[in-house]
């Protein structure tokens, strides 16, 4: 029998095994052995985490290949890089370097601001950033094996990756209330083709998994996003910005599993050391504002 | 019928979809505790270090070896649920259970690039082709005598059973072929049965 690689059972299977499970950045070979050995389920491999690349300015882009091929040396789980939007060559370099996913990330800088990556031209899969519903499923379009709410990364503030998970999840149950006759005009309002606002409508769900990401910093942020609804968690600077990674990363894990038992999540908060320093939203310059690349 | 789905992570809404689609009634597993009333227990796919290192932690390996001590306990183990059931592991594998007598290695075929389905034949399912999903997958590169192959994939055993055991490199929860999850309940069924008669 013929095997058949690269489908999209294949690329949205791998995210379904990362359910419930913390995906963190890391920037180097000890990071990422750190992350694997607190029980993160995959790690992100980065030059610099979010919160360095906000206060470092500039272009930031793919992260060097020898980091990358480094940091898949040193663990057995899988690795994801991340590219610019629309940077399609990059995604092409970090499929030649086979990493695990690849995250077509507003952390970077974009390259086209008008087209994403036309994703379903690779065979390594792809995860989006979304802020609402039809963000989502306009990813999906262009062939995202798995969605993550955006937040706004580098802040170690929650209060973005809430409110984007739950406009995601109130325009979920809008569709879901909507009739059939009414979808088309729907699909209109939120950008986002027919067939997929359907499918969302059939399950109840997006269509692929969909991680928290953007903020979360306290193993409690971590079980307040899987308490709304996240299938997971990405942390990005919230593990290495901290106090004591080693502690805050395995609380972060614990609490993501029970996040709904409070006295897990107390006595994993414990003495874990302070977490990353935190940014008022009101603080940030439109400019800075990652969310806002690439809708 | 109450069959145990490992829900420390992985694709464990899948398998309890099967599961309840097959027939029988799915609990969710966490803690020891919810072992309790279940006739069976699936290990589903996920990252096995994430899971093997929290079912130690959270006591689970210790409550499954206990309940399997008189051998009518059957597990099914998918992809990471395989390495998790495996005596020996070639790769990091920080805790398992260890009650198949099998070595697995990890991510055997390759990184996520390599991930494929196949139309497998599996005889003891019938004629007609499985849809079988390998992402990340083990490979199992040598079986014990208690160990009976049941499917092949160039060469490779990718499924065996050793008494009440059931192991799969691939994901049967993946793909909508209830096959599987049938022939585990029916194994689970006769189980009871014998158990039942003693």
């Amino acid at each position: 029998m013929q095997e058949q690689r690269g489908t999209y059972n294949v690329k949205a299977g791998l995210a379904e095994m990362l359910k419930g499970g913390v995906i963190m950045d890391v920037t180097t070979p000890e990071q990422a052995i750190i992350a694997e050995k607190a029980g993160a389920v995959a790690v992100m491999a980065l030059e610099r985490v979010p919160a360095d690349i906000r206060k470092a300015g500039g272009v930031a882009r793919m992260a060097d290949p020898r980091i990358i091929k480094s940091i898949q040396e040193a663990v057995s789980i899988p690795v994801m890089a991340k590219v610019r939007i629309g940077h399609f060559v990059e995604a092409q370099v970090l499929e030649a370097l086979e990493v695990d996913y690849i995250d077509e990330s507003e952390v970077l800088t974009p390259a086209d601001e008008q087209y994403h990556i036309d994703k379903w031209q690779f065979n390594v899969p792809f995860v989006c950033g979304a802020r609402d519903l039809g963000e989502a499923l306009r990813r999906i379009a262009e062939g995202a094996a798995m969605i993550r709410t955006k937040g706004e990364p580098g802040t170690g503030n929650v209060v973005e990756a809430v409110r984007h998970l739950r406009r995601v999840n109130a325009e979920i149950r809008q569709v879901v209330a909507t009739p059939e006759s009414e979808l088309p005009d729907l699909a209109k309002e939120l950008r986002a083709p027919l067939e997929l606002v359907k499918k969302v409508k059939e399950l109840g769900r997006l269509p692929v998994v969909n991680f928290s990401a953007g903020g979360v910093a306290t193993p409690a942020d971590a079980a307040l996003m899987m308490q709304l609804g996240a299938d997971g968690i990405f942390v990005g600077s919230g593990v290495f910005k901290s106090q004591n990674p080693e502690k805050t990363a395995r609380a972060i894990v614990r609490a993501t599993l029970h996040y709904n038992d409070p006295k897990v999540i107390a006595e994993v908060s414990e003495d874990i050391g302070e977490a990353m320093p935190g940014l008022e939203m009101a603080t940030l310059e439109p400019k800075d504002r990652m969310q806002d690349r690439g809708i | 019928m109450k069959i145990g789905v490992l829900a420390i992570q992985g694709d464990v809404r899948e398998h309890v979809h099967h599961t309840e689609a097959a027939g029988a009634e799915a609990v969710l597993v966490r803690l020891p505790r919810d072992l309790e009333d279940t006739d069976g227990l699936i290990i589903p796919g996920g990252e096995s270090t994430t899971i093997g290192m929290l079912m130690a932690e959270y006591g689970l390996i210790e409550a499954i070896l206990q309940r399997t001590r008189a051998g009518t306990y059957p597990i099914y183990g998918t992809c990471a649920g395989l390495i998790l059931l495996a005596k020996e592991v070639i790769g990091f594998s920080p805790a398992r259970l260890g009650l198949v007598d099998i070595d697995a290695s990890r991510n055997a075929y390759g990184r996520q690039i390599a991930s494929f389905e196949v139309a497998l034949d599996i005889p003891v399912l019938g004629p007609q082709p499985f849809p079988a999903v390998f992402i990340r997958a083990p490979k199992i590169q040598r079986l014990g005598p208690s160990v009976t192959p049941l499917a092949w994939h160039h060469g490779d055993v990718v499924m065996a059973e050793a008494g009440p055991y059931l192991v799969s490199s691939f994901h049967p929860e993946m793909s909508p072929d209830l096959r599987i999850h049938q022939y585990f309940l029916e194994k689970v069924k006769k189980l009871h049965e014998v158990a039942g008669v003693s």
